[in-house]
């Protein structure tokens, strides 16, 4: 008999008064108990509509149904079937848009809480599982991948699974994209990330690191070297800036910066080799993911007062609704529906203060959200000494401006066809560079598909 | 890891290295720099090409102990290994076709001037330079620049070596005696470079700048490294670090650079105690 309640079991969490002023973890994680009873909740429907809103289509219903009967390893090998990184989409992904959707269970109460079951069933594995994978034997073959982000680490694993030798190209000093730059300890444990990356060198997968392909190797060059196929999963890592004034004052950060300040370099820590500017009111400046993150992380470094501020509404955050939750709890004020038009700075160049419109929501625009409008005369001043623009990112034209014959949209998307293939043979590409910034789960379901479409490629040759 | 394979004290606050990196060796063109990191937890710092040894494999840097992180790779001797050096970033200097250049250099910036001179007198350009030091203990680069120019005028502020005077007051000299000059190139802290344009713009030259501002991924990534160019917001790290001075917005420049100097002042205050410690 399933459990009927109409709430999913409650992540045991930090109190929001302690986390925001720490980088540990938010939220715990399920117990056993806790995962068993929630998994009972799970009608194990036929048709799997949860599945359907699975963009890597894992086996939810069969997950779950293991978990519910307490075999952990094996609701793991279920997901590890057509997943590669479960610990960090039980953590990121937007899974009240996805799976959780189209959960039968919430049309009347919560939907299962398939991404923290995830989540657990991923932690249970890296706790209790021995099992070391080990390198296959080689088949000869070699394939190259730029980035090590979600797209090129899932592309590598799959790769050398499958017996090819891979090297992993990374522009920075150390492997993880996004998720070691951009994502918080707080949201996704660095730990995490790093026992992915240890799991791929196990399966014999090469990375190096400070290697800026277009700089010191082209794409071309790596061809030439012996890689028989090449995976661009580079990214979006191009910050935008809104053009207004004001934005080159001393205090006015990309996301993509005071993220990475903070982040890769450790900026919060005592001792840290890398400065970051202690702010005590701070505006952020855009309403997704990026902008929760950096909303929290000046938080944590001790600003008292810190805003978000999005030219929509609240419907129209595109953030996970948990991050939002969770930034309001920890005290982030919500300026929706406020657009900034300058910012303004004193006689050394330090920002004091931030105008801003208010906005009201006129008809649909192509996005099919209501286009936000300018109210007339509503200016109005924020006092901030930090600003942090948080609008987008789009993919950085390295790689393109290196790679003759590399077809890419008008605002640097890389063009790829379903399996990943661009406009130069054995050049393949996935992630954000090929969409412009998405979602983590995206980046890995590109690298997957890649990954086999490069085996079939080789293998025909 | 990458191995420091020569290292020279040129001056109490200025050190050359060379280091073995290859691929970049391979690649690296004047104008451009690498990104480096002493060890591990460090921070990542900019530091102009100096020289490179496609043969050998090896890149040279020459940086001025300013900071922590450079106070502290001060202190590794050849044989030891920086943890991380990343490049050649940046757009290489273009000084094809130039006939007849005027290169100023001043302080530490003379090791970016460096091997531009050298371009340029490779390709049959007719070189004057000019470098600028506070005195004469902290000249460097005297012989090397003498080998690569037609004209060498060393300036020190206090007079203790070459003439006394600024940059600006030697180019303003050469400028007067009629010497045309198809570009000039001028490198070095941002007030010299302002005036340099202040001073070159009078006389219709163009000038061409070479900007460092903070950085930290160097691939445009962070967009901290930005300026604004011609009333344009550029990022110094791809679109430099070489920019139109008649076109850079110097002011904004300078401010920019100040907003970490609290910071970088205890740290490298922090880092001399340690360093006394452990002598101790
Ligand atoms: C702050 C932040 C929070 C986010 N939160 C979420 C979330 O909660 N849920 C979610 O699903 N998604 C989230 N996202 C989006 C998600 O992280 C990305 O969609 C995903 O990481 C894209 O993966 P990728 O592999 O395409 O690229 P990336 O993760 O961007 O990795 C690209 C890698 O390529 C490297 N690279 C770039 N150019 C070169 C080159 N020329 N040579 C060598 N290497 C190169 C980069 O350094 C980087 O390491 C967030 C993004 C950010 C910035
Ligand atoms: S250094 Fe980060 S964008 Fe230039």
């Amino acid at each position: 008999m399933p459990n009927m309640s109409l709430k999913k079991q409650e992540m045991p969490s930090q109190a929001p008064e302690v986390r925001n002023r720490n980088f540990q973890e938010v939220a715990l994680g399920y117990t056993e108990e806790q995962a068993v009873e929630e998994a009972q909740r799970c009608l194990n429907c036929k048709n799997k509509p949860c599945t359907g809103g699975c963009p890597v289509q894992i086996d939810i219903p069969a997950f779950i149904q293991e978990v519910a009967n307490r075999n952990f390893e094996a609701a793991y090998k279920v997901i590890a079937r057509t997943s590669s990184l479960p610990a960090v989409c039980g953590r990121v992904c937007p899974q009240e848009t996805q799976c959780e959707a189209k959960c039968v269970r919430g049309i009347k109460g919560e939907p299962v809480a398939i991404g923290r079951l995830e989540r657990f069933v991923a932690d249970w594995h890296n706790e209790h599982s021995k099992e070391a994978m080990k390198k296959p034997a080689s088949n000869g073959h070699k394939a190259a991948i730029i980035g090590s982000g979600p797209s090129g680490l899932t592309c590598a694993g799959d790769l050398a699974k499958m017996g090819y030798e891979v090297t992993v190209f990374e522009a920075l000093h150390l492997a993880g994209g996004v998720l070691v730059y951009g994502i918080p300890e707080f949201r996704l444990p660095k730990a995490i990330v790093q026992k992915e990356i240890e799991g791929l060198k196990n399966l014999g997968v090469k990375i190096e690191t400070n290697m800026v392909i277009g700089k010191v190797l082209s794409i071309d060059e790596l061809l030439e070297q012996g890689f028989e196929a090449v995976f661009i999963g580079s990214g979006a890592g191009l910050p935008r800036f809104m053009g207004i004034p004001g934005e080159n004052l001393k205090g006015v950060y990309s996301a993509n910066e005071f993220l990475t300040r903070v982040n890769l370099m450790k900026a919060y820590r005592d001792g840290s080799a890398t400065p970051i500017q202690h702010a005590k009111r701070v505006a952020v400046v855009g309403g997704g993911n990026v902008a929760m993150d950096a909303a929290r992380c000046a938080k944590r470094l001790g600003a008292e007062e810190v805003y978000i501020v999005y030219r929509r509404s609240e419907e129209e955050l595109p953030a996970r609704a948990e991050e939002v939750e969770h930034a309001k709890e920890e005290g982030i004020i919500f300026k929706l529906l406020n657009n900034p038009t300058r910012i303004l700075g004193d006689e050394n160049g330090l920002v004091t203060q931030m105008e801003c419109l208010e906005m009201e929501l006129g008809e649909p625009d192509a996005s099919g959200r209501r286009r936000p409008v300018e109210k007339a005369g509503s200016e109005f001043l924020l006092d901030v000494d930090c600003v942090i623009m948080a609008i987008g990112t789009s993919p950085n034209p390295l790689i393109k401006s290196t790679t003759q014959g590399l077809e890419t949209q008008k605002w640097g998307g890389i063009i790829a066809d379903e399996n990943g293939l661009t406009s130069r043979t054995a050049v393949y590409a996935g992630g954000d560079a090929v969409t412009g910034a998405a979602t983590v789960i995206l980046a890995m379901g590109a690298g997957k598909t890649a990954a086999k479409a490069i085996d079939d490629y080789i293998r025909s040759k | 890891m990458y191995r420091i394979v020569k290292k020279q004290v040129l001056n109490p606050t200025v050190t050359l290295m060379e280091i073995e990196a290859p691929l970049i060796a391979k690649k690296a063109e004047p104008g451009q720099f690498i990104i480096l990191r002493v060890e591990e937890q460090g921070e990542r710092i900019p530091l102009t090409v100096a020289d490179f040894d496609r043969a050998k494999g090896t890149v040279t840097i020459i940086f001025q102990i300013v900071g922590a992180t450079t106070e502290k790779l001060n202190r590794l001797e050849e044989g030891e290994s920086l943890q991380d050096f990343v490049g050649p970033l940046g757009t290489p200097s273009q000084v094809e076709g130039l006939k007849k250049v005027a290169v100023v250099g001043g302080g530490v910036g003379c090791a970016i001037a460096y091997p531009i001179a050298k371009k340029l007198c490779q390709q049959g350009t007719e070189v004057h330079t000019i470098a600028g030091f506070r005195n004469k203990d902290l000249v460097i680069l005297e012989e090397q620049f003498r080998a690569v120019s037609q004209k060498l005028k060393i300036m020190t502020d206090d007079g203790s070596y070459g003439e006394k005077g600024l940059v600006t007051n030697a180019l303003q000299a050469l400028l007067d005696e009629g010497n045309q000059y198809d570009e000039v190139i001028a490198i070095g802290p941002l007030v010299m470079m302002k005036f340099v344009v202040e001073l070159t713009k009078k006389y219709g030259v163009k000038t061409v700048v070479s900007m460092n501002p903070i950085m930290i991924d160097g691939t445009g990534m962070c967009g901290g490294c930005r300026l604004t160019v011609g009333g344009k917001t550029k990022f110094a790290c791809v679109d430099g670090p070489d920019f139109d001075g008649f076109e850079v917005d110097f002011e904004e420049a300078i401010a920019r650079s100040s907003l970490y100097r609290p910071f970088e002042r205890q740290a490298h205050e922090e880092a001399c105690r340690l360093f006394q410690q452990e002598v101790r």
